[in-house]
C-alpha cells in the first residue's frame, strides 16, 4: 500500500489532485470531451411517451399508488408557501462549507459545466438510430429490456456512461435519479438495484439538510416509478435517522453561527423533507412498520423533529390513538430545539381528522392549550391556535369555544395583530360553523361576536359574515323570533349590507340580496303580526340599498296583510282592519324608492289588489290611480340584463293584466263612471308609443272584453265583501249606455288606424289586427245587432284580403262558429258563417 | 466529385472478442459516377504515447529507468485502514490531526465492464472532511533496450463523498470504468498498460490523503 499525506493548492479541479500522485502525469483527457455519436435516451424515450400504450401504462402504476397518496405536486404549493417569504431561507447551506469562494456563483459555474457537458447531443444523431433499426416500431405497454432493440440499448448506456463520468457527488446522484426510470431499457432489475444503489450513494452526503432533500427527491422519484420497492424507501428512513446526530454536530453548528441562523429555524427547513419521506414510508404501510418507526425515533435523543415528521405523516388514527403518548414525548423534548407550538399544530392536524380515546379527550385539550396559550409571536400562536379549534368543535361544548374564542382574542388585539392572520381567523369561522348549525347556541356564545369585530378589513368581515349567512339558511329548518339570532343576524346582515357602495358589482349585490331575503324569509313571529310589521319596518330601514330586500320586504307585508285576512275569515275586527290599512300604508310608502318601474307597477297592482282583498277601498284606489298615473314615465326602453329592450311587450302585458283586476274595482263615489278605465285609456293615448307599433291599438282591443264583462248583470268573478260595479249600479241603462259609447269609441279608434294600414306595409298589420277585433267581437260581441254582425263579416273579409292569414286559424275558428250556431240561442251564426268566406289560395 | 465512405458495423456496441467475425456494410456515397479498382478492408493496431506538454520533463526523467517490473496484485477483496501511522511521506506525525479511516475494496481484479465496489467508513477524524474522491490512473510504460519510459495519467475522478460526512456509516465505493479510457491490463516485452485507483479524502485544510490500489483490469 502506498499511502501519502500532502498538501495541495485546490485551484482548478481537473488534475489538480494527480499532481499530488508519485508518478508522473500528463494533463487529463476529459472523457466526456469527445464523446461517443448516438441520440440520447431522453428524446428516445420522449419520441415513445407519444404513442398512447405507455400513457395508459402510467395510468396502470398509479393505480399501485391510491388517490389516498398526496402526491408532491399538492405539497410543493404549500411548501412553497410557507417557506419562501422569510428573506433567512435564502442561505445557501449546502456549499456553506466552502469558506473561500462566493457560494452562489461556486454553483452556477458547475451547473454551468455539467449542463454543457451533458448538452452534447448531436444534430442528425436521432434519425442516424432510427435509419439503423430494422423496425422502428413503438415499444410495447409494458415493454421489458428484451423488447429493446440493441442499438437503443447501446445509446441508453452510452448516457449512463457519460453520467456516471460526472464529477461530483450531487450533480451525479441527481441525474441519475431523475432518469432513474430509464433502467428499464436495459435490465429487468436495473431500477431496483439502482434505488438502493443511490440510497447508500446519499450517505456520501456530508451537509445533512442536503441529504435529506436528496433523500426526499428519491423517494419521489422512487414512489413515482416502482411504488412497490417499500425497501428503499424504508432504508432512507433507517439511513436518516442514523445521520440525525449530525444536526447537532460541530460542522452545522459552526455553520449556523457563521451564518446566524436559530437552530428553531434552521430545523424547520428539515420539515417538508421528512414529511415527505415518512408519508411514502407510511404509505399503506402495515402497524407493526409504524409501530417500530415511532420506537425507533423515540430512541433517538432531542427527537422534535421526527416526532414533528411522525405526526404529520403517519395515519391520523394512528397518531389520535397514541395522542396522549405523542403529548408525552413532546413534553420531553429540548424547549430550546424545534419549536414546540409546531409539534402541538402538528398533533392537531391529526386530531382534526381522526379521534383519539374518549377518556383522553379533555386533558388533550388541556395539555395543549396549556402550551399554545403560551406562544409569543401572534402568527405562531394563531396558526397553531386554528388548528386546534377543529378538535375543540368537535368534542366539546360552546363552554370550552368560547373559551378558545377569547384565548385567541386576547392574544390577537394587542397592536393589532389580527389585521395579518385574517386568513387563519376567518378558518377558525369556517370551522366552527359546521358545527353549530342552532344558530341560538352559536350566537349565546359571549365572545363570537367580539370574535367577528376582529374583521376589520372590509372585504374579509363581508367575506365571512356571508359565509355565517349561508350556512344560516342551509340550516335553519324553522323560522325563529328568538331575540338572540335576529339580533346577531340583523347585525351580520346589515354589515354586508353596509359594505354596498357605488362600486359594488351587481352580482354582488345580487348574492347579498339573496342571503338577507333567506334571513327575512326565516323570521316569523307567528301570530304577533304587529310585531312583524314592525320587523319590517325596521328592515326597511336597514337594507334600505338593496332593491331586492325592499321588493322582498313589501311582498312580506302583503303576505302578512293576506295572512290576517285568512286569520280572521275574511271578517276584519277594527283592530285588524287598522293593521291590514298599515299594511297598505307600508307598500304605499316603500314602492316609490324603487328605481324599476316595471318593479313599482307590478307592486302597485300587487298591493292594490292586497288592499281590495282586504276591504280597504280607497287604499286600493290609491295603488291603482298611482299605477295609471305612472304610466307615462314608462320608458320606450329599458336595460335588461345589460342590453336594451323594447319595454313594448312588458307595458302591454302589465295593461293586460291590470284591465283584468278592474273589472272587480267598484268606481269612486265623487268620480265620474269607470274612471279608472277611462283614465287608463287616456294614459294609453297619451303615450308616446313607438313608430309604426300596433300596441295601442291592441290595448283598445284588450279593453273591449273587459268593457263587455262589466255590462254583464252579474260579473264573472267578485271579490268577497267587496261590492263592485255590478252591485253599485244593478244593470243601471245609463251605465251600460256609457260602456257603449266607450266600445263605440274605441272601434270607432280601431277602424281608423285600419284605414291608415291599407296601403303598403301595412296590409299584413292590417289583416292580423283586423282578425283580432273580429275574435274579440265574436267572443263578447253580441251578433244579433246586425250592424256588430255586419262590422264583423267586413273585418273578416278584410283579414283574408291580402292572403297574410293563417289558414289553418281560419279553418279553425270557422268550424268552431259552424259548432256555436248548432246552439239553440246562437242559431244566427249559421246566416254569418254563409258570408265569411276562406281566403282563395291562388 | 464528393465521396463519402461509411463504414457501418453491425453490432452496435463495438466490441468483438477473439475469434469473432466483424461484419457490417460500406455506404459510398457519390454525386456521380465512382470509378475504383475494388474495395478492400483492412484492420490496423496502433499503440502511441503521447506526450504532454507537462509531463516533458517527467519523461526525460524515467527515460533510462530500470525494466517494468511485474507488479503483484493485491488479493482479493482488499481491507484497507488509513491513519496518521500509515502515512509515508510524513516527518513529524505528532504535528498531524487524528483521523481512522477504513474500508476494503471487493475485488483489485476487475473486469472492465463492471464497477469498481467497496465500501469506506469514517470512523473518526479531527478535522473535517471536505470531500473523498476515487481517482483512476493509467499508467503507461513503453520501452526498448535503451530504456523505459513511463507515463500516469488520471483518466477519471469520482467524489464519493462531498462535505462532512457521517462519522462509522459505510460510503459506497463504486465507480464505472469510463469506455474510451481503460482496456484490459496489457502487459508486453516493450509495451504494458495498468491501472491504479487512488482513494482521495480532501481535508477542510486542503490536506489530501492519498491511498494507492493498482487494479488488474480484464475483459470476461
Amino acid at each position: 500500500l502506498k499511502t501519502k499525506y500532502s498538501k495541495a493548492r485546490r485551484g482548478g479541479r481537473k488534475g489538480s489532485t494527480s499532481s499530488s500522485s508519485s508518478s508522473s502525469s500528463s494533463v487529463v483527457l476529459d472523457p466526456l470531451s469527445s464523446m461517443l455519436d448516438g441520440s440520447d435516451p431522453l428524446s428516445l424515450f420522449a419520441a415513445v411517451s407519444q404513442t398512447p400504450e405507455l400513457g395508459r401504462k402510467r395510468r396502470e402504476k398509479e393505480e399501485e399508488v391510491g388517490s389516498d397518496f398526496e402526491p408532491w405536486s399538492s405539497k410543493r404549493g404549500e411548501i412553497l408557501s410557507r417557506f419562501t417569504t422569510t428573506e433567512k431561507l435564502s442561505i445557501n447551506l449546502f456549499m456553506g462549507s466552502d469558506k473561500t469562494s462566493s457560494p452562489s456563483s461556486a454553483v452556477s459555474e458547475k451547473v454551468r459545466t455539467r449542463l454543457e457537458e451533458l448538452d452534447d447531443l448531436e444534430e442528425g444523431s436521432q434519425r442516424e438510430i432510427w435509419s439503423m433499426c430494422a423496425d422502428p416500431h413503438p415499444l410495447p405497454e409494458s415493454f421489458s429490456a428484451d423488447d429493446v432493440n440493441d442499438t437503443a440499448k447501446e445509446t441508453c448506456l452510452n448516457w449512463f456512461f457519460k453520467i456516471a463520468s460526472i464529477r461530483e457527488l450531487v450533480p451525479r446522484l441527481y441525474v441519475e435519479a431523475a432518469l432513474l426510470k430509464c433502467n428499464r431499457f436495459l435490465t429487468k432489475s436495473g431500477i431496483q438495484e439502482t434505488l438502493q444503489r443511490l440510497t447508500a450513494m446519499i450517505r456520501g452526503i456530508g451537509d445533512p439538510l442536503v441529504a435529506v432533500y436528496a433523500r426526499a427527491y428519491l423517494c419521489r422519484v422512487g414512489m413515482e416509478v416502482a411504488p412497490h420497492l417499500k425497501d428503499s424507501l424504508n432504508k432512507n428512513f433507517f439511513d436518516l435517522l442514523a445521520t440525525f446526530r449530525q444536526i447537532h454536530g460541530e460542522s452545522v453548528q459552526n455553520q449556523l453561527a457563521q451564518q446566524r441562523v436559530e437552530i428553531p429555524i434552521y430545523l424547520t427547513l428539515y420539515s417538508p423533507a421528512i414529511h415527505w419521506i415518512l408519508q411514502c414510508v407510511a404509505y399503506r404501510a402495515p402497524e407493526v412498520l409504524l409501530t417500530e418507526m415511532m420506537d425507533r425515533c423515540k430512541k433517538l435523543g432531542n427527537n422534535a423533529l421526527l416526532l414533528n415528521s411522525v405526526m404529520w405523516a403517519f395515519r391520523a388514527e394512528f397518531v389520535a390513538m397514541r395522542a396522549t403518548d405523542f403529548i408525552g414525548m413532546i413534553k420531553d423534548c429540548d424547549e430550546a430545539g424545534f419549536p414546540k407550538h409546531l409539534l402541538f399544530a402538528s398533533l392537531g392536524r391529526s386530531l382534526s381528522c381522526a379521534d383519539p380515546p374518549e377518556s383522553e379527550r379533555l386533558s388533550i385539550l388541556n395539555d395543549a392549550w396549556k402550551v399554545i396559550t403560551k406562544v409569543r409571536s401572534p402568527r405562531d400562536y394563531i396558526n397553531c391556535a386554528e388548528i386546534w379549534v377543529e378538535f375543540t368543535c368537535r368534542h366539546f361544548t360552546k363552554r370550552e369555544v368560547n373559551t378558545i374564542l377569547a384565548d385567541i382574542i386576547k392574544h390577537m388585539t394587542p397592536d393589532r395583530a389580527f389585521e395579518d392572520a385574517y386568513p387563519q381567523l376567518q378558518s377558525v369561522i369556517k370551522k366552527i360553523l359546521p358545527h353549530f348549525h342552532d344558530f341560538s347556541v352559536l350566537f349565546s356564545m359571549e365572545k363570537f361576536l367580539p370574535f367577528l369585530d376582529m374583521f376589520q378589513k372590509d372585504s374579509v368581515r363581508v367575506e365571512v359574515c356571508k359565509s355565517i349567512m349561508e350556512v344560516f339558511i342551509k340550516h335553519q329548518q324553522e323560522a325563529t323570533r328568538d331575540p338572540v339570532i335576529l339580533n346577531a343576524l340583523l347585525h351580520i346582515c346589515k354589515t354586508m349590507h353596509d359594505s354596498v357602495n357605488a362600486l359594488t358589482l351587481d352580482d354582488e349585490k345580487r348574492s347579498l340580496s339573496l342571503l338577507i331575503n333567506g334571513f327575512i324569509r326565516m323570521v316569523s313571529f307567528g301570530r304577533d303580526f304587529e310585531q312583524q310589521l314592525s320587523f319590517c319596518v325596521e328592515a326597511r330601514a336597514t337594507f334600505c340599498n338593496l332593491e331586492p330586500v325592499i321588493i322582498h320586504l313589501i311582498h312580506t307585508v302583503n303576505q302578512l296583510a293576506m295572512e290576517t285576512r285568512c286569520v280572521m275569515k275574511g271578517n276584519h275586527s277594527r283592530k285588524t282592519a287598522a293593521f291590514v290599512r298599515a299594511c297598505a300604508a307600508y307598500s304605499f310608502i316603500t314602492i316609490p324608492s324603487l328605481t324599476s318601474i316595471f318593479n313599482r307597477l307590478n307592486l302597485y297592482l300587487l298591493s292594490g289588489e292586497v288592499a281590495l282583498a282586504n276591504q280597504c277601498l280607497s287604499q286600493a284606489d290609491a295603488f291603482l290611480k298611482t299605477a295609471v298615473s305612472l304610466l307615462p314615465e314608462v320608458p320606450r326602453t329599458i336595460s335588461i340584463e345589460g342590453k336594451q329592450r323594447s319595454s313594448e311587450p312588458f307595458l302591454l302585458d302589465f295593461i293586460n293584466n291590470f284591465l283584468s283586476t278592474l273589472l272587480v274595482v267598484p268606481d269612486h263615489p265623487e268620480q265620474g263612471v269607470l274612471y279608472l278605465v277611462r283614465g287608463l285609456l287616456n294614459m294609453v293615448q297619451d303615450y308616446t308609443w313607438e313608430d309604426n307599433s300596433d300596441a295601442k291599438i291592441r290595448v283598445y282591443i284588450s279593453a273591449l272584453p273587459l268593457l263587455a264583462a262589466m255590462s254583464q248583470e252579474s260579473y264573472l268573478y267578485t271579490i268577497p265583501k267587496v261590492d263592485s260595479n255590478e252591485t253599485l249600479y244593478g244593470g243601471d241603462p245609463k251605465f251600460i249606455a256609457e260602456i257603449n259609447k266607450l266600445c263605440e269609441t274605441l272601434i270607432g279608434q280601431v277602424l281608423d288606424h285600419l284605414k291608415g294600414l291599407g296601403r303598403d306595409e301595412g296590409v299584413r298589420r292590417q289583416g292580423s289586427l283586423a282578425f283580432s277585433l273580429f275574435g274579440c267581437l265574436l267572443a263578447h260581441g253580441d251578433l244579433r245587432n246586425n250592424k256588430l254582425n255586419q262590422l264583423a263579416v267586413n273585418l273578416w273579409n278584410l283579414s283574408h284580403k291580402h292572403g297574410f292569414c293563417d289558414t289553418r286559424t281560419s279553418v279553425r275558428t270557422l268550424e268552431y262558429i259552424k259548432h256555436q250556431a248548432q246552439l239553440a240561442d246562437l242559431s244566427h251564426l249559421s246566416d254569418m258563417t254563409a258570408r265569411l268566406s276562406l281566403q282563395s289560395r291562388t | 466529385m464528393s465521396v463519402s465512405l461509411d463504414i457501418r458495423l453491425k453490432r452496435a456496441n463495438k466490441v468483438y472478442h477473439e475469434g469473432e467475425r466483424v461484419s457490417g456494410v460500406l455506404l459510398v456515397n457519390s454525386r456521380d459516377a465512382l470509378q475504383h479498382q475494388g474495395v478492400s478492408l483492412s484492420l490496423e493496431g496502433l499503440v502511441n504515447l503521447q506526450l504532454s506538454s507537462k509531463s516533458v520533463g517527467v519523461f526525460e526523467a524515467f527515460y533510462n529507468s530500470v525494466k517494468p517490473q511485474k507488479s503483484k496484485l493485491q488479493p482479493n477483496p482488499v481491507e484497507f485502514s488509513i491513519t496518521p501511522e500509515t502515512l509515508q511521506n510524513v516527518r513529524e506525525r505528532s504535528s498531524l490531526p487524528r483521523f481512522l479511516i477504513r474500508g476494503h475494496l471487493d475485488a483489485t481484479s476487475c473486469a472492465v465492464t463492471q464497477p469498481l465496489t467497496g465500501e469506506l467508513v469514517l470512523e473518526s477524524s479531527e478535522v473535517a472532511i471536505k470531500s473523498i474522491e476515487l481517482q483512476l490512473v493509467r499508467v503507461e510504460t513503453c520501452g526498448c533496450a535503451e530504456g523505459y519510459a513511463r507515463d500516469a495519467t488520471e483518466i477519471q475522478n469520482i467524489q464519493i463523498a462531498e462535505g462532512d460526512v457521517c462519522r462509522g456509516l459505510s460510503i459506497p465505493i463504486y465507480m464505472v470504468f469510463p469506455r474510451l479510457f481503460t482496456c484490459p491490463t496489457l502487459e508486453t516485452t516493450n509495451f504494458k498498460v495498468e491501472f491504479e485507483v487512488n482513494i482521495v479524502i480532501i481535508l477542510q485544510d486542503d490536506h489530501l490523503i492519498t491511498e494507492n490500489f493498482p487494479l488488474k483490469l480484464v475483459r470476461v
